[in-house]
């Protein structure tokens, strides 16, 4: 059960602050982007110590706000850099890095590129950012994608013209190579060792290319990643397999804004949507075993989709790549009490669930069952 | 629509505050809305309604509590300077029980009066209340009430209680002394916690239809020369007088924002207390404040999105108010324009889909966002647009003799069916594949295709037969000759319509004829010859 936290801002974007895997800490800090205001802000929220055990509800407390900044333009995506610092990319085309000093509870700027995203005669939205410390990488309407370093002054590179339409999402799939998807249905894979201007790889629907606005690799199987856009459907893709997905599921009702597999467990993957609902999506395989360890022998090799795994490796696969709606393989749960406006941004970690509306609530849950 | 209520209504409030400071304009409110939920909506009857209204003025007085505290924490409550304020004020507001506990704290310090504090006690545990759930008539009740009341009356006949003036001023309150009560202003603070006291004490059987008369009568008395009667006195008024209408219309010309009384009437509304008063413009008055509340909502830079429900639930004007508004939604960014989109495409509200589209299209293609102009008039569904875009990237190439954005022209899939033009351009990139992959038959077939089937445009036909020269030019023979036929057809149709005075045209139509003709003779050898 979740309580929701009115907070009289709308929240386009939450992530939780990383905990470092080796401590088996739940999160505890998280924060949250505005938009549409007239004064937008970052801001750093506590939901408590939860040192003490054993509480039947899913929440203890309301998130108390530990500090925010204001931020100029809507904030279009947030990542977090490392355990300090925290990059934004705004309606108005700049990248932000804030830092949140943690003993005296106040962020404060500590980089900014105005107008990295920008057109020749006006304001181009940034809507996407990726890190991997210390490099960031940014997209947006311009169609530009930018890469940046946490610990350089200038732009380190521009691929100009990246896209004839707008990147809406942007995800590293591995350290050298980025993955986009854009308003014309594509996904697009760049090499970032290369200087060309052209991705290494595109692949699309070959039905209706419907804008994707969301894109998440798999924690394991930096070959697999999941999509949502438009239509509410969700796809999940191999970029080794080329133009097909593996399977499509029918999610939500209107735009899907944003997928996320968990981290740690990524049988578990969670979908919002501007119909206001939030999705727990399960695989499971039948025999009750995780499936990635089931190796060769999956019962999933059954499913329609005749196409034989690459790489010959048998051993790992990932039931999403044969998932279909049917309810014996997959699993799915509201989240939310019904009717809420749109959720616009999730995160999960360990056990804890966040995510934002544009009812100016933000929902906490910390007994997510995964 | 709860939640919605209470966040808007924080914004609103502290967004439209005229004269009144913040939270006295939130009480008022308040208490505004809770008399109206008693006497409108819970619609006691007598009895019960004395209840409710002892529940209501407790409610908005809060300070007695705050002072009980200060007395109970200090350490000798009895003698606090405040302790008889606080017993008087729990009489006067019906709480005999902690006025009785009180009450035992002043008597253990006064043992010579015990006996005139126990019967104080009794007194006060005897007094009837009305309990709604139980047997009793309201004729038995106050017919008890009637008994304990002359109890009391007798015992301040004789004096029992005049040694102690406090002791004698409660039960002067007991009794429902007019001129006692009016001497605890101070205590009552407002003059219609004096008319609930006043009920309790003398009337608390009384009708919702006699309220009015009390209201009237104690409302001046308490006023004396030096207060004025206030606009928010005349609201109460009106609400004891059960004058619906005349509760709406003081708290519109009061309150400087309209969201009190649209929540208000809508409230009433559903409890079918409102007529419907047919306004001059055809809608109901509910929907006329709603729509006044929405449409200001509609201003506010972030509340837009919930003033789109309001519309909704208003039957008559709602839609048309909405696709007026929808439009003037200022779209900065194009996530801003997909939600306003969605909530037209759920309200099958084409015209502003267009619109909104061809607006984001526009600025795309000033911008050179050819794909996200494209994207706009797929999700429009605007062949007019599209066919516009095309003709962009057509005289990009014409231009600069290469295609822009590959990306997108490549991988048009099936929105290349949107429009002719654009299914001309993803064919004609297609030719231009095949040319580079050296699949010439296949590029011959498909450019007279182009032509024939009428895919092309006229004004691009120069181009495409241009196009076939190197074709014609090849030492294979790659036009048959019905396909040559055809395309000497092709170029007399052009010629025929083009203006012949242009000198350039008319060589390359010179040169095409030759090309042609000579295709033409190697055609028909080649298939006339027999292969052995």
């Amino acid at each position: 059960m979740e309580s929701a936290k009115y907070v009289s801002q709308k929240i386009s974007k939450t992530r939780w602050r990383p905990v470092s895997y080796s401590s088996l800490q739940q999160p505890d800090i998280f924060v949250t982007g505005s938009w549409d205001n007239e004064e937008n802000k970052v801001s750093v929220w506590s939901i408590g110590n939860l040192g003490s055990s054993g509480l039947e509800d899913g929440f203890e407390g309301d998130p108390q706000l530990i500090c925010e900044q204001k931020h100029d333009g809507d904030v279009l995506d947030l990542q977090f850099l490392d355990q300090e610092r925290i990059v934004t990319v705004s309606s108005t085309g700049a990248v932000t890095i804030f830092r949140q000093d943690q003993n005296s509870q106040t962020m404060s700027i500590c980089k900014h590129w105005a107008r990295a995203h920008r057109y020749p005669s006006d304001n181009a939205p940034s809507t996407g950012v990726a890190c991997n410390s210390p490099e960031i990488v940014t997209v947006g309407e311009d169609g530009r994608i930018i890469v940046f370093r946490a610990d350089q002054e200038g732009v380190v590179r521009v691929i100009e013209n990246a896209d004839s339409s707008t990147l809406h999402a942007v995800t590293y799939l591995r350290t050298t190579e980025v993955l986009t998807v854009n308003s014309i249905g594509q996904l697009k894979l760049w090499d970032l060792r290369q200087q060309s201007n052209s991705p290494s790889q595109i692949l699309s629907l070959s039905r209706d290319r419907v804008p994707l606005y969301c894109v998440d690799r798999h924690p394991n199987q930096q070959h697999i990643v999941a999509t949502g856009g438009q239509d509410g459907m969700l796809c999940v893709w191999d970029v080794r397999q080329g133009n097909m997905p593996f399977s499509l599921m029918e999610a939500h009702s209107a735009e899907m804004w944003e997928v996320h597999f968990h981290p740690t467990n990524p049988d578990h993957l969670f979908t919002c949507s501007e119909d206001g609902s939030l999705l727990h999506w399960e695989t499971s395989s039948p025999s009750e075993m995780p499936s990635f360890l089931q190796g060769g022998r999956n019962s999933n090799m059954t499913s329609r989709s005749a196409m034989a795994p690459a790489g010959g490796n048998q051993s790992i696969i990932s039931a999403w790549l044969h998932g279909d709606s049917s309810k014996s393989r997959l699993e799915t749960t509201h989240m939310l009490p019904s009717q809420t406006l749109s959720v616009n941004s999730l995160d999960v970690l360990g056990q804890c669930l966040v995510c934002g509306t544009d009812g100016e609530a933000i929902f906490v849950n910390r007994q997510v069952p995964v | 629509m709860e939640s919605v209520y209470i966040f808007d209504f924080i914004c609103l409030t502290s967004a439209f505050l005229p004269f009144f400071s913040q939270v006295s304009i939130l009480l008022a409110i308040e208490l505004i809305w809770n008399l109206c939920e008693v006497l409108f909506i819970d619609a006691a009857p007598a009895g019960s309604l004395l209840l409710h209204l002892l529940d209501w003025v407790r409610l908005h007085k809060a300070d007695v509590d705050e002072k009980a505290k200060d007395v109970l924490q200090s350490d000798s409550p009895a003698e606090h300077h405040n302790y008889w304020d606080v017993v008087v004020s729990y009489v006067l507001q019906g709480r005999l029980e902690e006025a009785r506990q009180m009450l035992v704290k002043q008597a253990t310090l006064q043992p010579a009066s015990r006996n005139m504090y126990k019967l104080m006690d009794s007194l006060l545990s005897k007094m009837p209340f009305y309990n709604p759930g139980g047997t009793q008539t309201l004729t038995e009740f106050d017919v008890k009430w009637r008994n304990w009341h002359e109890e009391v009356d007798r015992y301040l006949k004789d004096n029992t209680f005049a040694s102690n003036r406090h002791l004698e001023l409660i039960c002067k309150i007991l009794v429902g002394d007019e001129d006692t009560l009016l001497e605890q202003k101070e205590l009552l603070s407002t003059w219609y916690h004096f008319l609930v006291t006043r009920l309790l004490y003398s009337h608390p059987t009384v009708k919702p239809t006699d309220l009015h008369y009390y209201a009237q009568s104690c409302l001046t008395m308490f006023l004396d020369s030096r207060s004025v009667q206030e606009p928010l006195d005349s609201i109460l008024l009106a609400a004891f007088e059960f004058d619906i209408y005349l509760v709406i219309k003081d708290c519109s010309i009061v309150l400087n924002n309209w969201w009190f009384v649209a929540h208000l009437t809508d409230l009433l509304d559903h409890c079918k207390l409102l007529q419907s008063h047919n306004l001059n413009f055809g809608s109901n008055m509910r929907e006329f404040l709603l729509l006044e509340y929405a449409s200001g909502l509609f201003t506010h830079h972030s509340l837009w999105q919930c003033a789109v429900d309001y519309f909704d639930h208003c039957p008559e004007l709602g839609r048309a108010c909405l696709e007026l508004q929808i439009e003037r939604v200022p779209l900065d960014t194009e996530r801003k324009a997909l939600k306003v989109l969605r909530i037209c495409e759920e309200r099958q509200m084409s015209e502003q889909v267009r619109s909104i589209c061809k607006i984001m299209a526009m600025r795309a293609l000033r911008n050179n966002r050819l794909g996200s102009a494209l994207s706009w008039s797929i999700r429009a569904k605007d062949a007019a647009f599209a066919t516009l875009i095309s003709e962009r990237f057509l005289q990009d190439y014409c231009a600069k003799g290469t295609f822009s954005d590959l990306d997108l022209i490549d991988n048009l899939g099936p929105a290349m069916l949107l429009s002719d033009r654009l299914t001309f351009l993803g064919k004609y990139r297609e030719f231009h594949k095949l040319y580079g992959e050296k699949r010439f038959k296949e590029a011959a077939k498909l450019l007279l295709s182009l032509m024939t089937a009428k895919i092309a445009p006229r004004s691009f036909w120069m181009t495409l037969l241009t196009d076939a020269l190197p074709l014609l030019e090849q030492k294979e023979v790659i036009f048959s000759a019905d396909q040559t036929y055809e395309l000497m057809y092709c170029l007399e149709e052009l010629t025929s319509s083009l203006d012949t005075e242009e000198d350039v045209e008319q060589t390359k139509v010179e040169l095409l004829r030759l090309s042609l003709a000579r295709n033409l003779a190697m055609a028909i050898v080649k298939e006339g010859t027999v292969e052995t």
